[in-house]
Order: structure tokens, then C-alpha cells, then sequence
């Protein structure tokens, strides 16, 4: 503490923490401190009016394992194993996945058209890209229930199509099933990997492709070995970028899932807003966070956050 | 047996312009490159030279004519399939990839047995004086090895033909006259046609078998680098290589080779054309600086009073501003040969400046 003392007399390290400040200040406030009182929730319990009782338990932690005090599992009286939370974190784990793999297969290929656009076209296709996001996440959210629902836009066309060839149509129940969260979520994080993969892919000195070829690549080769290596960075942190937060939401499953699709981000959700258990809510929340901090860690061991190939 | 290593047949290469316009990158241009040729297209920033060996190399096509590889038409023959490599200006080392990777990565390609490609790889990196180097990511390598690896990773593919774009523009002067030299050594070594793309005048003389001068899109001559030095065919020539000096006047008579051309300013200059030349007929004549002297020698054709102006002492030499003859000014370069180190002449001095018949070129524009 002396030490930092010290150190302050120095006019730069006084300089830097006045640079600081406001943002420290900022996670101090809405980061450090709300964490702080979510992991002692956690391990407390709840009285009768969804108040905390501060304590030290794990149970929360253990109701999220499975395991049941109070009500019956089927036919087992409590205690018993209950597979419900596991299920929940389980599906909200796939769907980040299946989404993550599902925006960078649709991203890559509009990433690498803007990137090789002509220099003059590539502002315009950007700004075509980001558009969307000038309406309200929940707006847009929405707008898919007028897509998928029975009497939706996407019935009416195939219905119609179908119609021309008469043939017989029963709509498609598309809306509140696991393909609705994950075209939703698709939809809504697409840009975020589109970003960070343009930026990685627009990056690359042309005179590269065209070394591969005076080697005797052909386009596809030259894909496989040079193009696709030296866009990973972009591939990387659009990866991060949209992981992440596809495991903590709750709206677009919320909206498109109804009470088919629950994630864990709903499940949250509901312990703090319907179910009054703010202290089981803190603990699933604590256990997202580690799960996605397992995830994020595992993943950027293996890939590396794509600064070293981005900076060689 | 083909009769060349690479031939341009009236090639064009046109670009559409920023207005919509067409613009002339190469005007119709005829090359012919023999077989282990050291060949170099010199010329200005935009002269259409890139242009060309770009064309060779498949990066672009001709507008019209036609590219020739040892006698097969290229047409469109895409750059992976042409029996060619090409050393890039800022060398284009994949950055993902190791010295070894990247070296290997033509005879990968090529698949060539994986057995064999460390062998070759290990000799390409000797060749190029880097041996070891094989683990080093290219980003680790000083511009100069860089430089290296990328002649590495085009020699080991044993290519029919050399392009090399500038590859020495980004290196020091000192690194740079190392390289010339050294490459002009690899090349006698592998024995392979060379096409050396540059700007730089003397690194083209000091390396080239033959030149060919290149200005707005067209060759302007062809030959060795003393034929382009000492008998330029045109006034651009003259000028882009070395240093020299032009005085307009009209042609009074010829015999032979021997031209006498009355200069503005009313001297006559005794000069020396491989054309004949018509009566009045107005023309330039070039002298280099070095082939003039500041006392009169004995036979020399052409002998004229003048001043020095202004003096230089560059070490080697002395460079003298001379006017004479009313409005001419020469520059005249003497060797400082005396150990004495007192010049010839001072500034304001009256000198005779003399230069014989066969020093001065007739140019006609």
C-alpha cells in the first residue's frame, strides 16, 4: 500500500489513474460489487416473501446438480435426482454451439464477398450489414413470430407455392420450437461475426493470394492454405463475441421459444422476476458464468485470441 | 529446341481509366528473351514494365497479342499452371507459415513426396545462404532475408523463368549492391532466364545481359547494358541512363558516320550517327559528362571556349559547370587522378572544354 503510495507521487502513474478513473469507478459500481453480491447470494436461501437470507450453503448450487428436497421426481419422493436444471444448461450449451457454428457458416462466405468487393462498394455493404441493427433488438426479435407463426409470411409462401403445383398444404408449426430460437438467434448475432471476419479477411495483402498462385495454387488451394489460416483471428474473436452472449440470453428464446425453449438465461430470469428466488438465481447465474469462462478459456487456449497471425 | 525463353508479340495491355476512358498500360510491345538471359525491363514509375512481367507471370492478360513460354502460347493459362515463379517486391511471405512452409509450399502443390520436399528445402535455404532457417516465422527475418526466402521459395520450383518485380526496391543501398551481385551469382548458378523488373538504372547495368528500356508503355531499346549507355537511340534514353548532356541543332552535313551539326549559337560539333541524315534536318546531340575534358586533347574533333561556373568535388571525380559558345552549359566530369589535389580549374577560370567525334551521339528526336 506504501508502495502504491509512492508511486502516485510519480506525476505519470497520477496521470494514468485520473485517465482510469471513470471507468474504474464504472466496474467498480455495475461490475465488481452487484458480482460481489450475487456469489454471496448464491449461497444463501430465501424466506417465505422471495427475500435473501444471507448464509452459507450450497444447496442452490446442489438443486442445480439435481438434486431435489422438496417435491417428488415422478414417482421418487425427495430427495431424489432431478435432471431439469441439467437439461436447461445442457440445451442453452448445444444452442450457443449450434448458433455459433451456424453464423460464422452463413458470416464467412458474406465476409469474405464484402472483403473482396471493389475497395469503393465495400462502406456501402457494411453499412447494408449493420441496417438492421439500427431497430430494436426486441422489434426485430418480433418480427420473426410474423415470420414462422402458422398464418405467418413463410407459411403463406410455401402454402402458395404449393397452391400453383396444387398440391396439398398443412402450415409448418414453426414458431415456439428449438429451430425458431436458433434461426432467431442466428439472425440477431450475424453482425457480430460478420465484423470482426471482414475486418481479419480485408486484412490480408492481396499479393499473398497471388504468391500462392505464381506457386501453383489453385483458387480453391489458395483458399484452404492462405485465405481461411489468415482469416482466423476474424473467426476467433467474432467467435467470442457472439458465444458469449448467445449463452446469457433470455429474449429471443423468450419470444420465439414461448415455454418450449427454455435457457438457462430464462431460467435466471424467472427465479428473480416469477419465482421470487433471487438466491437461486444468483447461483445459476455464478454457475453460466463459469461455464462460459470454461468455455471462453478452453477455446482461446486452443485458437489463441488471433492476435499472433493478426500481427505477424 | 525453342528459340526463346519467353516472347511478347505485339502485346497491348489496356486498363479502364478512372473517367471511364481506356488507358494504354503496355503499347504494343515485342520482346524476345533467350534461354539463361539475365533480362531486365528498366524504365519509370508507370512505364507499363510491372504490367509486362505481370503478364508473363498470368496476373493479368493481354489486351491483344500474345505471351510465349518457350514457344507455347500462354493465352489464358491461369498463374498456377505456368511454368513460372515470381519473386514479389514485398516478397509476399505467407506470414502463417514458417521459412520451411513457406519455401516448401510450391513443390507442395506441385505434390511433390513429402521425403523429398526436406531435402530440397534445405538446399534452397543453403543456396540462398540462410541455411538453418527452416523454424524461423518469416516476421523474425531482417528485410534482407526476407528478400532471400522469397528467391528461396521461387528457385526450389525450378522454374522455366525468373520474374523478379523490384525485389530489391525495399533493402539499403549497401544490402541492395550486395544482393546484385549475389543474385547475379545465383543466377549464373542455376542457369535459369531471369526477368528483372527496375527502376534503378545502375542496378540494371550492373546486372542485366541485355536491358530493354521501357517509357509509356513502350520498349524504347534493347540491348546490352553498354550498347544503352554508349549509343543511345533516343533522347529519353540518353537522359534515363547516366548522366548526359544535349545541344539542339540542325544537321549542315554528313560523310559516313561522321555528322557535322551546326548548334544553336553558331558552333559546328562533329558527332558521330549510324543513320543517315537529311540536310537542315534538326536534331540533339549527346555527350556524357565523363567524355569531355577541360584542356584540349590532341585530336580531339570538337574544341570550344568556355568558363567554369560551378565545381563539385565528389571524391573520385570533380564535376565542372562549363557554359561556352554564348548560352551552352556542359557538365564535365574529370577523374581526380594526380595525387596532387589542386583541380584543374577554379570557378570563373577560361578553360577549353574538348570531346572527341565518337563521344558525341547524334539523337534525332
Amino acid at each position: 500500500m506504501t508502495a502504491f503510495l509512492r508511486s502516485l507521487r510519480d506525476k505519470d502513474n497520477l496521470r494514468g489513474l485520473g485517465l482510469i478513473s471513470p471507468s474504474l469507478l464504472w466496474m467498480i459500481g455495475l461490475l465488481i460489487i452487484p458480482l460481489i453480491v450475487v456469489m454471496i447470494s448464491s449461497v444463501g436461501g430465501r424466506d417465505p416473501d422471495g427475500n435473501v437470507i444471507f448464509g452459507f450453503s450450497f444447496h442452490n448450487y446442489l438443486r442445480l446438480a439435481g438434486y431435489n428436497y422438496d417435491t417428488p421426481c415422478g414417482d421418487v419422493p425427495p430427495p431424489c435426482f432431478d435432471d431439469l436444471y441439467l437439461t436447461i444448461l445442457w440445451r442453452s450449451l448445444v444452442l450457443a454451439f449450434q448458433t455459433t457454428a451456424l453464423v460464422i457458416a452463413v458470416g464467412y462466405p458474406l465476409a469474405y464477398f464484402v472483403a473482396r468487393a471493389p475497395a469503393g462498394h465495400r462502406n456501402l455493404l457494411l453499412f447494408l450489414i449493420l441496417v438492421p441493427l439500427w431497430t430494436n433488438f426486441v422489434i426485430r426479435v418480433y418480427a420473426w413470430i410474423m415470420i414462422l407463426r402458422t398464418q405467418g409470411v413463410l407459411n403463406g409462401l410455401i402454402g402458395s407455392a404449393l397452391g400453383v403445383l396444387n398440391l396439398p398444404f398443412k402450415p409448418l408449426e414453426m414458431l415456439y420450437t428449438p429451430g425458431a430460437v436458433l434461426v432467431g438467434m442466428v439472425y440477431e448475432f450475424l453482425p457480430f461475426m460478420i465484423l470482426p471476419m471482414y475486418t481479419s479477411l480485408e486484412k490480408i495483402d492481396s499479393s499473398l493470394f497471388e504468391a500462392a498462385a505464381d506457386l501453383g495454387a489453385n483458387p480453391l488451394r489458395t483458399f484452404l492454405r492462405v485465405t481461411l489460416p489468415l482469416s482466423m483471428p476474424g473467426v476467433v474473436a467474432g467467435t467470442i463475441l457472439v458465444f458469449i452472449p448467445v449463452m446469457g440470453t433470455f429474449i429471443v428464446s423468450d419470444i420465439l421459444g414461448g415455454r418450449q425453449v427454455i435457457l438457462v438465461g430464462n431460467l435466471i430470469q424467472r427465479q428473480f422476476l416469477d419465482a421470487r428466488d433471487p438466491a437461486f438465481g444468483s447461483a445459476a447465474s455464478i454457475l453460466l458464468m463459469v461455464m462460459t469462462l470454461i468455455v471462453t478459456i478452453f477455446y482461446t487456449r486452443t485458437f489463441g485470441f488471433g492476435e499472433e497471425i493478426a500481427s505477424a | 529446341m525453342p528459340q526463346f525463353a519467353v516472347e511478347l508479340r505485339d502485346v497491348v495491355k489496356r486498363f479502364p481509366g478512372p473517367s471511364g476512358e481506356e488507358v494504354y498500360a503496355v503499347k504494343h510491345v515485342s520482346l524476345q528473351i533467350h534461354d539463361g538471359e539475365f533480362f531486365s525491363l528498366l524504365g519509370p514509375s508507370g512505364c507499363g514494365k510491372t504490367t509486362s512481367l505481370r503478364m508473363i507471370a498470368g496476373f493479368e492478360l493481354p489486351t491483344t497479342g500474345a505471351v510465349m513460354i518457350h514457344d507455347r502460347h500462354m493465352g489464358e493459362t491461369p498463374p498456377f499452371q505456368r511454368p513460372v515463379n515470381t519473386v514479389f517486391q514485398n516478397y509476399a511471405l505467407f506470414p502463417h507459415m514458417t521459412v520451411g512452409e513457406n519455401v516448401a509450399f510450391g513443390l507442395e502443390m506441385k505434390r511433390v513426396p513429402k521425403t523429398d520436399i526436406a531435402p530440397r528445402v534445405t538446399e534452397a535455404l543453403r543456396m540462398v545462404r540462410l541455411p538453418g532457417m527452416e523454424k524461423r516465422k518469416p516476421k523474425q527475418l531482417s528485410g534482407g532475408q526476407q528478400q532471400r526466402i522469397a528467391l528461396a521459395r521461387a528457385l526450389i520450383n525450378r522454374p522455366e523463368v525468373l520474374l523478379l518485380d523490384e525485389p530489391l526496391g525495399a533493402l539499403d543501398l549497401k544490402l541492395r549492391k550486395e544482393m546484385q551481385l549475389e543474385l547475379k551469382t545465383l543466377q549464373r548458378e542455376v542457369g535459369i532466364t531471369f526477368i528483372y523488373v527496375t527502376h534503378d538504372q545502375e542496378e540494371a547495368l550492373t546486372m542485366s545481359d541485355r536491358i530493354a528500356v521501357m517509357s509509356g508503355g513502350e520498349v524504347l531499346q534493347v540491348g546490352g547494358a553498354a550498347d544503352i549507355y554508349e549509343r543511345p537511340n533516343c533522347r529519353f534514353v540518353a537522359d534515363f541512363i547516366g548522366e548526359t548532356n544535349f545541344l539542339r541543332g540542325t544537321v549542315k552535313e554528313q560523310k559516313g558516320k561522321t555528322t557535322v551539326v551546326e548548334v544553336d549559337g553558331g558552333i559546328t560539333v562533329r558527332a558521330e550517327s549510324e543513320n543517315s541524315l537529311a540536310h537542315g534536318q534538326s536534331v540533339t546531340i549527346a555527350v556524357r559528362p565523363e567524355k569531355i575534358h577541360l584542356r584540349p586533347t590532341s585530336g580531339a574533333a570538337n574544341a570550344f571556349a568556355g568558363r567554369v561556373e560551378d565545381l563539385v568535388y565528389i571524391g573520385t571525380d570533380t564535376h565542372y559547370g562549363v557554359r561556352f559558345a554564348g548560352d551552352h552549359r556542359v557538365r564535365v566530369r574529370e577523374q581526380n587522378t594526380d595525387s596532387a589535389s589542386t583541380p584543374l580549374a577554379r570557378v570563373g577560370d577560361e578553360v577549353t572544354v574538348s570531346f572527341a567525334e565518337a563521344a558525341a551521339r547524334v539523337l534525332v528526336e
